[in-house]
């Protein structure tokens, strides 16, 4: 995806040389076997890059993984018997989590190109018909 | 060129050209119901074969009781001493549908019968199909490849086959649901569109409620968006489109009570699960490369994804192997070790269809279509987009099925027809360019008008590298009339096909007499409606499974067993008793308060699918339950022969099944002369003698033998004796009034 290393570019535009004379080594993603730099370097281009919009969003996948693993544990810990119910919760926490990573690839402006036909508008209302569904299915299935 | 540029930008040609798709569309509508109503027009208005019965009383019982009492039914006329809870084990589509048009019928006052709405869903749902298969290769190719395909899938015989006007089983509209899915699977994947992919998810979850072979597209999908991955055509728009589809179409399918929570647990929806787990991960990764733009971070990660996945694939194993996930379950596991159902199942190998297609299959029922089907799949690759890579993998797999089960025929059918049309669009697309004269062929119209904007025209040359163009008009009118031909053909074959081979129900079986007129033999109604009107309302019937729907549906008795051969135990029940001398059945018989014991016996006329002929089935899925009391062995004679005359075994004579089905037979014909028109045979000269039974009801032409079972004797003596002791006084009487010996078998 050419556009999401041009927005990266102009604010870390050593790597964005990096990636296109890849004979020289990097300056500051030079040795991958520093996994601390490695995710220092990650989280300084997500935070400066990344809309507060995204950001948002990202703070509720957060939340979601939060949940899912909670209730994971939980069943682990207490047992399945409601099995339908454990499903119906795990199955909406990972349902609305996948919705909400799709909504953030949709509204992502690197990935216009992608989705031509989608706006960030059509993928908004995307995202609440799918999630109505997915609510829908879930309190059926809870029982 | 340019005049004909400007014509086909022209407003009010596109109008025309919309109208004319409009009409076309229709008028494949209507081909596609009307080539299904030979048999309606032909015999009558009556549902066929043996499933749909009780598809059609599902229907309506849902007419009559509503749909929450129809949700929550259980079935006390069938499984006789078990019961069949019948909301959680059957698949509600397909009776909803016909239920929800019989609603909206009475609502717009027109008050039709729910027969005939069961009668004519099959046809009204092939037009449907006929749409869907349009809209899915309008993705593939353009409109005319559409509309070719549409005429195709309107008429094949291969789909004609299981949809028939009458034929109101799960296929009538599953095949719609199935290409109406593929094709929002498409668009969703095109689009990177959730709202495609819910629609997706909510037309699969329908399909879930109409069909098990729902687990086709299950399968298909991922499969789909697996190889997608590993050519290294991951997108956000597969990312969006899969998990949307699978979010809500996992826990959609799981609503429908029947499936339940096998999603989760069986092996043959693991597929979808592994590949939304490896999105999530594909996902996550891309996320991460393009945050750090290292080479060597990359294959780091990539590594990460290999290491994942053989992990989850292990994960998977070890569950499958420690049995949290239940493996493949026989009717799908047999797809794969073909030889399986055979040696471990017979009950799945007893059924027809369930056999391998023979080459002559695939050309009786889809003519040209199979010789234009590789090549349709040839112009996929050469044009190797994301929606085509699904049409090759569909082409494939669905080859593979329908290779190994006469059923699976049906699956293939939609694909061959897509993939047909391609290919036949594209020799349409070359060879009537602009300045063709008049175009004979089908959709040609519309196909003469749009090859103009396409640039597809080069693709197909692209490998050849020449110019295309075909600069002598000759051969271009030579090879579309080659085509037109074969089209006209085409239509001639399918009906051909659709009026002799697959329009007839097996309900009634019509015979041609000597001067031409049809005869018809109704001795099923006949005998099912003397069960209906002769026996009292709570009387059990027993009889092979067959038969159990149509009983159910037509004689309206409880039956023992039926169709929905779920309870293997009780089949074999039921044959161990058909299988055994009288003195072993009968306390069989007596325990499962059975009344009424039919038989299906063809000897007279020649019907071949009787019971004697299926009498192996019956000793073999008893013999899988009692091997030591059930021997297939003893049913033949020593030198390995399967007879029924002077040379049959002991064990044979015995079973009540032959007796059943060969008792009186020899008092139609002249002493010693009785013949069995299906094994031509000559058959001993003295009948089969019946203690425990009572001949109730033989049809006009002996194909339905009903009898009764006797009481316990009075004096408590057993059936054999006293059945001696009374012929013994007969015996003494007659010799007395001087009568013949031959008189004396038809007495008793």
């Amino acid at each position: 995806m050419p556009p999401k290393k041009n927005l990266s570019s102009t604010q870390t535009a050593p790597a964005a040389a990096a990636s296109t004379t890849s004979a020289t080594p990097t300056p500051h993603n030079a040795s991958p076997s520093d996994p601390l730099s490695i995710l220092g370097g990650i989280l300084n281009t997500y935070s400066q890059s990344t809309p507060q919009r995204t950001k948002l969003i990202d703070a509720f996948l957060g939340f979601l993984v939060v949940t899912g693993v909670l209730q994971f544990a939980y069943c682990v810990v207490a047992g399945n018997y409601p099995f339908n119910a454990f499903l119906a919760g795990f199955c909406a926490t990972v349902g609305q989590f996948v919705l909400t990573a799709s909504l953030r690839m949709q509204s992502d402006p690197a990935n216009k190109s992608e989705f031509a036909s989608v706006s960030p508008e059509r993928a908004f209302a995307d995202f609440v018909f799918c999630s109505v569904i997915l609510h829908l299915f879930c309190t059926n299935f809870i029982n | 060129m340019s005049s004909m540029e400007a014509l086909l930008k022209d407003e009010s040609t596109r109008n025309i050209r919309r109208l004319l798709k409009v009409v076309i569309l229709i008028t494949i509508a209507g081909a596609a119901v009307s080539s299904r109503l030979f048999s309606v027009i032909r015999f009558e208005s009556i549902i066929h074969e043996f499933d749909p019965w009780f598809n059609f009383r599902a229907s309506k019982y849902l007419i009559k009781n509503g749909f929450y009492n129809f949700w929550d039914w259980f079935d006390d006329r069938t499984w006789h001493p078990l019961g069949r809870v019948t909301g959680g084990t059957l698949y509600p589509g397909l009776m909803v549908t016909s239920g929800a048009i019989y609603h909206i019928l009475r609502m717009l006052s027109m008050p039709v019968d729910i027969r005939n709405i069961c009668v004519l869903l099959a046809p009204a749902f092939s037009g449907l199909t006929a749409l869907a298969t349009y809209l899915f290769t309008k993705e593939m190719k353009d409109e005319s490849a559409g509309l070719l395909a549409a005429a195709f899938i309107g008429i094949a015989p291969g789909y004609i086959s299981r949809s028939v006007a009458g034929s109101y089983d799960n296929e009538a509209i599953a095949i719609f649901l199935l290409m109406f899915t593929f094709y929002l699977w498409i668009k969703a994947l095109k689009d990177g569109s959730a709202f495609w992919g819910a629609l997706c998810a909510l037309f699969y979850f329908y399909m879930v409620a109409a069909w098990g072979g729902y687990v086709f597209i299950t399968n298909m999908i991922p499969l789909h968006a697996f190889v997608l991955v590993l050519m290294g055509r991951y997108s956000p728009r597969l990312y969006v489109a899969y998990t949307s589809w699978f979010a809500l179409g996992t826990l959609g399918s799981m609503q429908i009570p029947f499936v339940g929570f096998l999603p989760i647990r069986s092996s043959e929806h693991m597929a979808a699960l592994g590949v939304f787990g490896l999105l999530q991960l594909v996902g996550f990764v891309e996320f991460v490369r393009y945050q750090v733009p290292s080479r060597q971070f990359k294959t780091l990660l990539k590594a990460l994804i290999f290491i994942v996945f053989a992990l989850s694939s292990a994960v998977l194993v070890l569950l499958t192997v420690s049995g949290v996930i239940a493996p493949w379950s026989g009717r799908f596991y047999s797809l794969w070790d073909t030889g399986y159902a055979k040696i471990h199942i017979p009950i799945i190998a007893s059924v027809s269809e369930h056999q391998p297609t023979a080459w002559p299959a695939f050309f009786f029922d889809l003519e040209m279509l199979i010789w234009l089907f590789p090549a349709g799949i040839y112009m996929c690759f050469s044009t190797l987009q994301d929606q085509h890579v699904f049409v090759i993998i569909y082409g494939i797999m669905a080859s593979y099925f329908a290779g190994v089960m006469v059923r699976l025929m049906l699956t293939l059918t939609p694909v061959v027809c897509v993939s047909a049309a391609i290919a036949l669009s594209n020799i349409l697309d070359i060879y009537l360019s602009v300045k063709t004269p008049a175009a004979p062929a089908v959709g040609a119209p519309s196909v003469d008008e749009r090859k103009e904007k396409k640039p597809r025209v080069n693709i197909l040359s692209a490998g050849k590298d020449s110019i295309v163009g075909i600069y002598s008009k000759a051969s271009r009118i030579a090879v579309v009339a080659a085509f037109s031909i074969y089209l006209f053909v085409f239509v001639l074959h399918c009906t051909w096909v659709t009026s002799n081979a697959y329009s007839s129900p097996s309900v009634v079986l019509a015979s041609r007499l000597p001067d031409g007129s049809q005869h018809i033999i109704d001795d099923y109604r006949e005998a099912y409606y003397w069960l209906r009107k002769n026996t009292p309302d709570d009387a059990k019937i027993m009889s092979w499974w067959d038969y159990g729907y149509q009983i159910g549906g037509m004689a309206d008795r409880t039956t023992l067993v039926d169709n929905n051969t779920w309870n293997n135990t009780h089949i074999a029940t039921v044959g161990k008793a058909m299988s055994s001398r009288e003195e072993v059945a009968y306390p069989i018989l007596r325990q499962h308060d059975v009344d009424y014991v039919l038989v299906i016996f063809g000897g007279l006329l020649g019907y071949s699918g009787d019971d004697i002929n299926k009498f192996l089935w019956m000793i073999r899925i008893a013999e899988g339950v009692w091997p030591d009391e059930v021997k297939e062995r003893d049913f033949f004679t020593p030198r390995g022969e399967y007879r029924v005359d002077d040379g049959a075994t002991d064990t044979m004579k015995n079973s009540i099944m032959y007796k059943m089905s060969y008792y009186n037979y020899q008092s139609l014909f002249p002493a010693g002369q009785a013949q069995d028109r299906v094994r031509n045979a000559k058959l001993p000269a003295v009948g089969p003698t019946l203690s425990i039974l009572d001949e109730a009801f033989t049809s006009e032409n002996w194909i339905v033998r009903i009898y009764k079972v006797k009481d316990l004797d009075n004096l408590g003596r057993d059936h054999a004796s006293a059945a001696a002791f009374d012929a013994g006084k007969k015996k003494s009487k007659r010799t007395k009034a001087g009568r013949g010996a031959q008189r004396k078998l038809r007495v008793v």
